[in-house]
């Protein structure tokens, strides 16, 4: 294993079920959280769709993986940076995304929210402190 | 003679549901499905625009692909109505012809 760790980060725009982009996204996270890595994610634009609670696909026949966003915590995934200005744009506020926590292993595993609300400048300057963006 | 139209895309990300309504006349219907069901939401970028346009064409939103966006009934635009599969056939049948803006 090399012991150099990378900042990756993946950006997320898409809604969840009109394209296969958001699926893809969150199996590629699952599948690099093995490298021990530092993993950020960041919804902006119709990606803050992805995060919206009480999704239920039973009518539309397709796998509802909204729930999966709820154990990234347990891949050490815990920083899900969601834009305030894609929220407001959207007719959306923190309340309407469903609660996403992870156990804080350097806090005496104290629950923490993994999702992040940041400004579209806060935005910038997360994607400008990574070494590795990969886009859906 | 009246026209179906169908909007698949978010309004957040593409200009098909604002050419739609800016091309769809008096008396035609507008079926919001797939990602085109955002905008059927209060309170967003384009729902002044929705609204403007409910009293002269029928709009309406597939219930199926609200709920698994998570979009409640009670944040839809005033005027705007969900239906069924079976409403969505129905709509087809009852117009003379269905455009698709994709």
């Amino acid at each position: 294993m090399s012991e150099v760790v990378k900042k990756f980060l993946y950006v997320n725009r898409k809604a969840p079920y009109g394209t296969i982009y958001a699926l893809e996204a969150l199996e590629v996270v699952l599948i690099g959280a093995a490298f021990d890595q530092d993993v950020s994610m960041a919804f902006l634009d119709d990606g803050v769709f992805q995060l919206v609670k009480d999704q239920n696909t039973k009518e539309i026949g397709v796998k509802n993986f909204s729930p999966t966003f709820r154990a990234l915590g347990d891949y050490e995934v815990t920083k899900l940076y969601v834009e305030a200005e894609s929220l407001a744009e959207r007719g959306l506020t923190e309340d309407d995304l469903q609660e996403i926590v992870y156990e804080d292993e350097d806090d005496d595993w104290a629950e923490k929210p993994s999702i992040r609300i940041v400004s579209r400048d806060e935005m910038a300057a997360v994607m400008a402190d990574q070494d590795v963006i990969l886009s859906f | 003679m009246s026209t179906l139209h169908t909007v698949n895309k978010s309004p957040f990300s593409t200009q098909t549901l604002l050419s739609c309504l800016s091309h769809a006349q008096d008396g035609d219907a507008v079926l919001m499905i797939e990602d085109g069901v955002y905008g059927a939401a209060k309170g967003t970028g384009v729902a002044d625009a929705v609204a403007a346009k409910a009293g002269k064409v029928s709009i309406y939103v597939l219930q199926g692909d609200m709920a698994a966006r998570g979009i409640d009934a009670a944040r839809l635009i005033d005027g705007i109505s969900a239906v069924d599969y079976a409403g969505f056939v129905r709509l087809a049948a009852e117009h003379d012809r269905a455009q698709a803006w994709l």
